[in-house]
């Protein structure tokens, strides 16, 4: 029972729970990032383990690598300091919660009931098949089955850029007011 | 080896930490990196059900998933810096102009 | 020669013109609106005389000719056919020719009207009806036509609709009318559920063949008197006749040709048409006999003392009408159509010439304002002298016939029956003469007419700026003298019974009241004629004393007879008493059940309500829309939730 592989994952699986909580309890956005960082890169393990190394590689290069960097970023040049504390919602606190928590147990007791305990097919260690999670069959796939909707996202990624730079630049007129409170 | 549901049940618990995070915290870069994390849950039972089942359209969709929440990534970041112009606050609570 | 006749040529030529000049009229001139609103009418006229020609030619009658389908309902139907009898023959001849003299005369009368157009469209869309109903073959066909001429009188009576007194004496012709169409088609289903059919053969086929009982008589007498209740409202008897004083309101050709010559006689040629019913079923004749004499006396008493000339002519019509229902409920159907058809020549002709005096005198209507205006209008004086005479029933005008054909079937049935008409006959002479002297004998009393007539018209006749009355145009005149002839000749074809012959094969010639046999001998009807002749001479000597030897004896008598004579210039109080009995109740009924009731209380209220509580709901739930992010995630939260329960609940199962 007790394997390489169950040990590798129950290791990256710490990781990444602790960072997820960690994320929750820090009060600073800084820190609550770095945590995020951590969450990303166990995760990354986890995709080693099943097999899909491109899919890791993309999760580090872009997502911990890029899309962190970026959140990073805005957080130090917004300054943002400690959170304040606010009155919230208490619908959030009182429904969404439980809610929440209700949905998650649900979701679980029906995977385990359903699931069994048959293992999976883990292509990394020795003894993979070739081919499988290879930058190249995905390749193919991508370019092949799945050409719309790569060509789709294309176009979303240059919507999405655009749109960035409309939002985030300054307005050509006057300086914004910095004291402006409310509106009307 | 490992069962499915442990890799399933990992994923839910991120998804569950995402969710709350997103409930309460008032940072809103925070609720920002929230929804990353809930989609990088999604991510991984994705990826899990690829190797379960042997179809690599599973890794090819976490692909797709990684380029649409960079994209809202970098989207949502700028309307926050669009918004923190305007109203020199990050917390969440004090945008709320759609009271009715 | 084809054999068709092509009947349906008669109505629809009238419905041509009508739709022309309704659609056109507006921008057109006066004389293409008169050239049409002749022509088409005219047309008909000629068609009839055509199928007059060619009847006795005819190798069936009754003839029918089959013009298109209608109704195919389970074992019902009823289609678009024409039925062409001796009785036809005659409303046709009389509708379409007293009809289109009245036509003619329009264009004269009716020439300063702004809505010239108008007029004519709607008159010949009643000629369009009422020659359906003359011709239908079923009672439905005729109800369609019935129901029509309804609506053309309602349109004629309120064509000057922006007078008050006309749009309400309009509405009243139309709901009275509406009553007693209801009675009508009470008695339609009842035929329709025992006969399967309204056609007229088929019906009068089976009510021959039903077996005589008890059962038997009681249908028949209830569709008997169904049938009479649709008659009353049509051809004003009591109780429903309290419309056509009031329909005087209309133009003097529409009275003429609606409230005299034909229309009114609908409820007259139904009864007549439907004789096989009514001779089965003897209460419901006694029924129509009784209405019809109470009538024609109580009419009667009534115009003697009314002052505007055209009130009297209708009352007089009323009464005429009731000695046709009389005929008719002794079973002398055909001495009532006689009477239909000699009372369309004089009662149009009364009419028409009525027109021209009120013409002459400048929209005047008050007798007590005319008077000497023989030396004025001498073709109008002479003309409805004669016409005078001929109502009056004085030998050998045209009205001496048919009454004394009536009274004499009368006499063989009831002498009550014949008692009473001739009272009727006195009193009718009486008032008929003393609408003469009063307009054309003595002095003139009326005002000098200098400008547009002081009358009680809105559209009054015309700005002649003549000084004193004058006769009226040539166009007008020469119906009144066609009428005249009519009116003096027009009885002879009742001598020797040749018109009740000439009936027969419709009537049959063992009437009701013929089946006492010629009990009385020939010098018994001589001596009632002499008798009737001789009481219309002294109701005319009544009347000469009191109106122009005597004028001053009419105020003594008045003051004599006191609240009796209040009572009789009131028409006995009649309207009042319905508007008491039963039109301030439904008013009042009407306003606080139906309206203040339902139509605020529960349908105002009910939707008001609902969009109140619409708001108060939206009211408590927009408390949703808090603008704060966090509650709306923690919403969506909760339900994604409870979505992921659902499904996991209805996966379960498996």
């Amino acid at each position: 029972m007790l394997s390489v592989h169950l040990i590798l994952f129950l290791a990256f699986g710490a990781v990444a729970v602790a960072g997820a909580v960690n994320l929750l309890a820090q009060t600073h956005p800084i820190n609550s990032a770095l945590s995020l960082i951590a969450v990303m890169a166990a995760l990354a393990g986890e995709y080693l383990l099943l097999g899909a190394e491109f899919v890791a590689a993309v999760q580090v290069i872009v997502y911990a690598g890029a899309v962190m960097v970026l959140f990073v970023f805005v957080i130090m040049l917004l300054n943002a300091g400690v959170e304040e504390h606010t009155k919230g919602s208490r619908v959030a606190l009182l429904i969404g919660i439980p809610g929440t928590l209700i949905g998650s147990i649900l979701v679980a007791w029906a995977f385990l009931q359903h699931s069994g305990t048959e293992a999976v097919a883990v292509g990394v260690m020795p003894g993979r098949t070739s081919g499988w999670g290879d930058p190249a069959v995905i390749g193919q796939l991508l370019f092949h089955e799945f050409l719309l909707p790569f060509e789709v996202t294309s176009i979303l990624i240059l919507i999405a850029i655009m749109g960035a730079v409309v939002l985030a630049s300054r307005p050509p007129t006057s300086p914004v007011a910095r004291s402006a409170r409310g509106v009307d | 080896m490992v069962p499915l549901s442990y890799y399933l049940v990992l994923s839910g618990i991120l998804f569950a930490c995402g969710v709350i995070g997103f409930l309460i915290k008032r940072n809103i870069i925070t609720i920002f990196m929230s929804i990353e994390l809930m989609l990088n849950g999604v991510n991984l039972s994705f990826v899990a059900f690829a190797a379960h089942w042997h179809a690599l359209a599973g890794q090819v969709f976490v692909f797709f998933v990684m380029v649409v929440a960079a994209a809202e990534a970098a989207v949502g970041l700028a309307i926050i810096i669009a918004v923190y112009r305007t109203r020199e606050t990050l917390n969440v609570d004090q945008v709320n102009l759609l009271k009715l | 020669m084809t054999s068709s006749l092509n009947l349906w040529l008669i109505p629809v030529l009238p419905l041509a013109g009508a739709a022309i000049n309704g659609f056109l009229g507006k921008k057109s001139s006066r004389t293409a609106v008169s050239t049409i609103g002749l022509v088409f009418p005219g047309a008909a006229f000629a068609w009839a005389l055509l199928v007059a020609f060619r009847f006795s030619s005819l190798p069936q009658i009754p003839y029918q000719e089959y013009v298109a389908h209608w109704i195919r309902s389970g074992s019902f139907s009823a289609d678009f056919t024409l039925y062409l009898d001796q009785l036809s023959l005659v409303m046709l001849l009389v509708v379409t020719g007293v009809g289109f003299l009245i036509h003619i005369y329009s264009v004269g009368y009716m020439w300063d009207d702004p809505s010239y157009y108008r007029f004519f469209s709607y008159l010949n869309l009643f000629m369009f009806f009422m020659l359906t109903l003359v011709l239908a073959n079923n009672y439905l066909l005729m109800f369609i036509g019935w129901e029509g001429v309804g609506l053309a009188s309602y349109l004629l009576i309120g064509f000057w609709f922006t007078k008050d007194s006309a749009a309400s004496a309009g509405k009243k012709a139309f709901i009275v009318n509406r009553i007693g169409d209801f009675g009508f088609l009470i008695g339609l289903f009842l035929l329709i559920q025992h006969f399967t059919s309204l056609d007229f053969t088929k019906v009068f086929d089976s009510v021959a063949h039903l077996p005589t009982g008890v059962e038997t008589e009681t249908l028949l007498t209830t569709i008997g008197i169904l049938l009479m209740v649709g008659a009353c409202g049509k051809s004003a008897q009591i109780p429903l006749y309290v419309w056509l004083p009031d329909a005087m309101e209309g133009p003097t050709p529409v009275s003429a040709l609606i409230h005299a010559a034909t229309m009114v006689t609908a409820g007259v040629y139904m009864v007549a048409r439907s004789h096989v019913i009514f001779e089965r079923a003897p209460s419901a004749l006694m029924v129509v006999a009784i209405i019809g004499t109470l009538t024609a006396l109580f009419a009667a008493t009534i115009g003697i003392a009314q002052t505007d000339i055209k009130k009297v002519l209708a009352y007089s019509t009323i009464s005429q009408l009731g000695y046709m229902f009389m005929a008719c409920g002794v079973g002398a159907f055909s001495a009532g159509i006689f009477h239909l058809m000699t009372h369309a020549f004089f009662k149009g002709l009364l009419f028409l010439a009525a027109g021209s005096v009120i013409h002459a005198v400048g929209g005047e209507q008050d007798m007590r304002k005319m008077g000497g205006l023989r030396s004025y209008i001498p073709i109008t004086a002479a003309t409805m002298g004669i016409a005078t005479l001929a109502i009056a029933g004085i030998w050998p005008f045209a009205g001496f016939w048919s009454k004394d054909e009536i009274l004499w079937k009368a006499y063989q049935a009831n002498w009550v029956y014949w008692f009473i008409g001739l009272v009727t006959a006195f009193i009718t002479s009486f008032y008929m003469f003393r609408l003469l002297f009063m307009t054309f004998a003595g002095d003139y009393r009326g005002a000098k007419v200098d400008e547009h007539g002081h009358g009680t018209h809105v559209n009054g006749d015309g700005d002649h700026g003549h000084g004193e009355p004058h006769e009226s145009p040539m166009v007008m005149l020469v119906p009144l003298m066609i009428l005249a002839f009519l009116s003096l000749f027009g009885g002879l074809v009742g001598v020797h019974n040749g018109f009740e012959h000439f009936l027969d094969p419709v009537f049959g010639s063992g009437e009701a009241a013929q089946g006492a046999g010629e009990t009385a001998s020939r010098g018994t009807e001589f001596l009632l004629m002499f008798v009737s002749v001789g009481v219309a001479l002294l109701g005319a000597w009544l009347a000469y004393l009191l109106y122009v030897s005597k004028p001053y004896l009419p105020q003594k008598i008045a003051d004599a007879l006191g609240s009796f004579y209040d009572a009789v210039l009131n028409k006995y109080y009649v309207d009042e008493l319905y508007a008491k009995l039963f039109v301030k109740p439904l008013i009042d009924g009407s306003t606080s059940i139906l309206w203040q009731g339902v139509d605020r209380k529960v349908i105002d209220d009910t939707v008001n309500n609902a969009a109140d509580g619409a708001r108060h709901v939206s009211d408590e739930v927009r408390h949703m829309q808090s603008g704060n992010l966090r509650s709306y995630a923690g919403w969506i939260a909760a339900g994604s939730a409870a979505v992921i329960a659902y499904m996991i609940w209805l996966g379960v199962g498996r």
